[in-house]
């Protein structure tokens, strides 16, 4: 295997930055992803998560910094790299005339050269068709397929040549929510049973939640947050939103201190406050509120008052 | 030639078989196997009547073998070219440039389907052909041979051509105005429905520069008898220069295509997908 070193990440990007012209997309970034992790990038639309993932798929040139996947630089990587590596992009609609289990019997092969004894190189294409759950479908044209099981063939075609690092790009879009629960399922099947390290984008903040050992979140071209989603939400709970209105007039204020801040709200007011409400931060506010901080440039978009 | 390229190869002859099964299977394709058919067949009987100046032989039997020559081409070029640019945009591409040795099995494939490909433009024009029209093929067994090689040689010369175009072009919008016009006007040019003869000397240089004046000549040679050479330019079937032109685009077609596809396939990626998906929803702009 080329320059793996055990215990090093998988993924390692220091410093990468992706400008079109005038228009910087990525600005810095700096993550890692460790064998056997599942890490979600999470950001809003136009952040640059494609893009980071096209540097990493080496399927695009950063204009600046370090990339290093599985012991490569993925802009030079042979083709002994790319079959350990798994692709899911965003939108095809290829092969329409073919079937999925002809699809995946022509793709498949393509890795057959580079199986070892503790990867069998390609799956079994029947036992794939079972594992995403097409099996019913398996001889249908793809063109007669709906999206979310065309997108089911497109996680197949990923993983078929049994990948130790799999790159998915919003995998789940389109999915109904039973696809998505199976598909979480098998996400959980690889990295646990087969050891596949995962990076995988989304904005869905729940399905970060529920598949990430790691939720990275993407904003103004940087990693502005990289913890579990406990950690993360540990570091915001303590944060609480009061709302009240006084004479028709709205506020909110963001504190860590609500009781004590609700008290002199009414020490100053009396009885003027009206519509009080306090409720704990979300891991999607904190989502929502970071990302709007770092999008427009070091602002909160709640406003802060101070009775 | 590598283990991994052997092995892709094989994957990728397999692909261009599955290709062309699907599509003889496909209505959308059989309808234009057809239609190409009758439109040739409906050209050359309203011609049937007419006698070439100079020969005593009747349009049609002249005309058969260089329109096969100009289809030959045009199918060979056109094939791969929108083929290509298509598959770009749908991610056909994309999926092969994500496997190892992936780009060495669609382009296998891409051949070998569009080559595969010309069986049923043939078939569709040359049996009704024996059957409409008197002594297609005078020559006997020597001349099918000579039409064999004329035609895998013009393949070989023209198929780079359509590979490359495919690869430059930005869109499949582009396919028409970059694709079927200067395919349309070289055909014009290159002696398929009228002689080379009638056309100003400069043109006549510039036909015999491109392939498909050489594979219509060949062609003739094949399929016409001796003395029908007397009415080509030099007077004679020039089979020598037939091999040797065809055989010079071959050769750099075979030089120039992988270092075109290369360089196209490198600059692939998924955001150029997705945003052919948006500009294809969006014919008006």
């Amino acid at each position: 295997m080329t320059g793996d070193v055990a215990g090093q990440p998988v993924v390692r990007v220091r410093g990468l930055r992706m400008s079109y012209g005038a228009h910087e997309v990525l600005t810095g970034v700096d993550l890692d992803v460790h064998p056997g992790e599942v890490v979600c990038l999470l950001g809003p639309n136009g952040a640059g998560k494609s893009t980071t993932m096209e540097v990493l798929e080496g399927f695009r040139l950063p204009s600046a910094g370090e990339v290093t996947v599985l012991g490569a630089d993925p802009a030079r990587a042979d083709d002994a790299w790319r079959a350990r590596v798994g692709v899911v992009l965003q939108s095809w609609r290829d092969h329409p005339r073919w079937t999925p289990r002809r699809l995946l019997t022509q793709l498949g092969g393509y890795y057959r050269p580079y199986a070892t004894p503790g990867r069998p190189r390609p799956y079994d294409v029947d036992r794939l068709l079972d594992t995403v759950g097409l099996t019913a479908d398996a001889d249908r044209k793809i063109a007669a397929l709906s999206g979310g099981r065309r997108r089911r063939l497109d996680v197949a075609v990923g993983i078929v040549g049994h990948p130790e690092l799999l790159f998915l790009d919003e995998p789940t879009a389109g999915f109904d929510p039973e696809a998505r629960r199976d598909f979480h399922d098998l996400v959980h099947r690889l990295s646990d049973l087969e050891g596949t390290s995962i990076l995988l984008t989304t904005h869905d903040l729940a399905e970060a939640e529920r598949l990430a050992d790691r939720i990275l979140v993407l904003a103004g071209g940087r990693i502005v947050a990289d913890g579990s989603a406990e950690a993360l939400n540990r570091q915001v709970a303590a944060i609480s939103e009061v709302r009240w209105s006084r004479h028709g007039e709205r506020f909110v204020h963001a504190t860590d201190e609500p009781t004590t801040f609700v008290r002199r709200l009414f020490e100053q007011y009396g009885d003027d406050v009206a519509d009080l409400e306090v409720r704990r931060a979300n891991l999607e506010d904190t989502y929502l509120a970071m990302v709007a901080r770092h999008e427009s440039g070091g602002r909160p978009q709640l406003v802060e008052v101070t009775p | 030639m590598s283990g991994g390229t052997t092995h892709a190869v094989r994957l990728g002859l397999r692909r261009g078989w599955t290709e062309f099964g699907q599509s003889v299977r496909s209505p959308q394709d059989q309808a234009f196997y057809v239609f190409m058919g009758m439109a040739t067949l409906a050209y050359l009987w309203f011609n049937r009547e007419d006698e070439v100046e100079g020969t005593a032989l009747l349009y049609p039997t002249v005309a058969l073998p260089s329109i096969l020559a100009a289809l030959v081409a045009f199918n060979v070029v056109m094939g791969p070219a929108s083929a290509l640019v298509m598959e770009r945009e749908d991610g056909t591409l994309l999926r092969y440039r994500s496997l190892p040795h992936g780009m060495q099995g669609y382009v296998t494939g891409q051949v070998l389907h569009h080559s595969l490909g010309l069986l049923p433009t043939l078939v569709v024009i040359l049996v009704p052909s024996a059957l409409l029209f008197d002594g297609v093929m005078p020559g006997g067994a020597a001349g099918w041979l000579t039409a064999l090689w004329v035609l895998l040689l013009g393949m070989a010369a023209t198929m780079p051509l359509g590979m490359v175009l495919g690869a430059v072009l930005p869109n499949v919008q582009k396919l028409s105005t970059w694709g079927m016009v200067p395919a349309l006007l070289l055909t014009a040019i290159s002696g398929i429905f009228f002689p080379v003869q009638a056309l100003w000397g400069w043109l006549q240089v510039a036909a015999q520069v491109f392939p498909v004046y050489w594979l219509g000549l060949g062609m003739r040679s094949a399929f016409l008898p001796d003395a029908a050479a007397a009415v080509e330019l030099t007077g004679s079937w020039r089979t020598g220069y037939v091999a040797l032109v065809l055989t010079s685009w071959a050769v750099v077609g075979l030089l120039i295509t992988p270092v075109v596809l290369r360089r196209m396939a490198r600059r692939q990626c998924g955001s150029q997908v997705a945003a052919a998906r948006d500009t294809a929803g969006q014919w008006v702009r």
